[in-house]
């Protein structure tokens, strides 16, 4: 495998294979939570949470699995991992883990999790796994929280609603409201989180598909010169 | 686009959008007519206020997609699309209401997809489903028959409730709006009550509610014009109705007292409007022969399923939602057999 250098890892995570617009997985928390921008946030930071330590976990005992039982000995780790979250976010976020409920648990099966650490962990040192779990765990929070955010104003009119649930009664003045919204109940319900995602994912296309015409018509610019980088 | 033939037959008959389109136009003349005697100007602005704004979203699309604007403004199909969506919605709905449900039909449904020809769910419904969940007492406040109210609103007062949402000092909205009769039937057989008892008060005609029995009458004149006019085609109008009425037969002769008649499921709500112009959307339904029946009796079903178990009044736009994510697969499985392919079953 070609090894590629840290800044691509972080592109690919934030960017061009970004797990929730480009590869798609991991829908079902992300349809499912993401009516608020703080309840994506929540869980965003929680799957990022199992990501890093799952990927470094399983970079670290790569060589010592058999291949013939990686599966079950990946979905263990991920597993354990999820539950000592699950537990933590009981005991300090009460009130968030209730409402995301059976998403958090459920974040064992989130399929970005397991593919991450069979596509790349399982065939990388330990920085370089740290890094992608990481990037590919930003790359879904902020899915999760632009996804949530644009629900929540469109639904509702607010904006960080019930954000004293995550950063603490400080953080109630951080809930922005429009007054008089009448609010798109549809927004908040689940065809709302399905055509929110299509908008993102037609918002992603679509400024991969400028870059690309600018950077045609700078190589036609700039021709000869040295325009071999691709 | 005219398509000519070199061999016989020689007769032809010119097949445009715009032909077609008007037709269906034509044929809703009568009905939004009749709808405009019955519950007041309220209805005229929503075709006026629907009619315009989709022709400008149609209109700004094409510009962002740099594509020629006039051709798709002059097919009609946008207008079509306002035209059904308007007769839908109640007379008295909020103006933004109207517009917003037209930006979301022609933008998001008919011109994300691609435009005419294209779209996979039927742009006016989507709409309607929008509005629906969305703003649920807004979308069930209907105006009572004006044959019914002692003095009905002048169209100044409707003027300045739909744009500034101020109604004159002794009224309120409660007192002016009630529920569309289907509403009316489930409320009250939800309470227990029999339905010979409910269908004592002034509210109800022959078949269905005061007044709307005779706006889907004449909807039904405008939609067997069309099926003579070969507009449209008699397989799913009549599957759909067949399926309905024998749905509602069913129920109702096993229990008259608790399930409406059939003929009170024909003449209610927007069975008649589904059935005739709505379901037979070219570009959405099915389009073999077979898959028509199949599709129209499925939505037929499904709307007496969604009246009397379903949490909405009505349940048109649901079942054409619905059957339309259908319709592929029942194209695919009624496809027929091109000649010299495959064995014929029978000899």
């Amino acid at each position: 495998m070609a090894e590629t250098g840290f800044r691509n890892i972080i592109t690919d995570g934030l960017w061009s294979n970004n797990q929730a617009l480009v590869a798609l997985l991991g829908l079902c928390p992300l349809l499912a939570v993401t009516n608020t921008a703080i309840n994506g946030l929540g869980l965003g930071l929680a799957t990022t949470a199992v990501l890093v330590s799952s990927n470094a976990t399983v970079s670290l005992i790569r060589n010592f699995v058999r291949p013939e039982v990686r599966l079950p000995v990946f979905v263990m780790v991920i597993a354990s991992f999820v539950t000592a979250i699950e537990l933590g976010m009981n005991a300090y976020f009460h009130e968030l883990h209730k409402i995301l409920g059976i998403f958090i648990p459920l974040i064992v099966t989130n399929c970005a999790i397991i593919g991450r650490a069979e596509a790349f962990a399982s065939k990388n040192n330990l920085q370089r796994s740290l890094v992608d779990g990481l990037s590919i765990g930003i790359g879904f929070t902020l899915v999760l929280v632009t996804l949530g955010g644009m629900r929540e104003l469109v639904g509702q009119g607010t904006l960080f609603d019930q954000a004293h649930l995550m950063f603490g009664e400080v953080a109630r003045g951080m809930t922005l409201k429009i007054e008089n919204f009448p609010g798109m109940l549809i927004a908040i319900l689940p065809p709302g989180a399905f055509i929110g995602l299509g908008l993102l994912i037609m918002v992603k296309n679509l400024i991969d598909k400028r870059v690309v015409a600018k950077a045609a018509t700078q190589t036609e610019t700039s021709e000869g010169a040295a325009g071999v980088t691709t | 686009m005219e398509f000519q033939t070199h061999s016989s037959p020689h007769t032809s008959r010119p097949n445009r959008v715009d032909k077609v389109m008007l037709q269906v136009v034509m044929a809703l003349i009568p009905g939004t007519i009749a709808l405009v005697f019955y519950f007041g100007w309220g209805v005229l602005l929503n075709v006026i206020l629907a009619v315009a704004s989709a022709t400008a979203f149609e209109a700004l699309v094409m510009k962002l997609r740099k594509r020629p604007v006039l051709p798709p403004l002059f097919d009609l199909s946008a207008v079509v699309t306002a035209l059904l969506f308007a007769v839908a919605i109640p007379p008295l709905l909020p103006w933004w209401l109207v517009v917003l449900g037209m930006a979301f039909a022609i933008i998001m449904v008919k011109q994300m997809y691609g435009g005419l020809g294209y779209n996979p769910f039927n742009p006016a419904m989507a709409a309607y489903v929008l509005l629906l969940i969305s703003y649920p007492v807004e979308m069930t406040s209907w105006l009572p028959p004006q044959l019914l109210v002692e003095q009905s609103l002048s169209l100044g007062e409707i003027l300045s409730f739909k744009f500034a949402g101020t109604l004159p000092v002794d009224l309120t909205l409660d007192a002016i709006t009630m529920a569309t009769p289907l509403d009316e039937m489930r409320t009250k057989l939800d309470l227990n009550q029999m339905i010979s008892e409910i269908r004592t008060s002034p509210l109800w005609g022959d078949f269905g509610g005061q007044g709307w029995e005779w706006v889907g009458n004449w909807f039904l004149m405008g939609g067997i014009w069309m099926v003579y006019k070969r507009t449209i085609t008699w397989q799913i109008p009549l599957a759909f109705l067949t399926g309905l009425v024998g749905m509602a037969t069913l129920f109702w002769l096993f229990d008259p007292e608790s399930f409406p008649f059939p003929l009170f499921h024909v003449f209610s709500g927007g069975a008649i409007l589904g059935a005739f112009f709505i379901a037979t959307d070219p570009v959405t339904a099915s389009t073999t022969r077979a898959g028509q029946l199949i599709y129209g009796a499925a939505i037929g079903v499904l709307v007496y399923i969604i009246r009397t178990w379903g949490g909405y009044p009505d349940a048109v736009a649901f079942a054409v939602l619905l059957m339309n994510m259908a319709a592929p697969t029942i194209d695919y499985y009624t496809r027929p057999r091109v000649y010299g392919h495959g064995g014929a079953k029978n000899g």
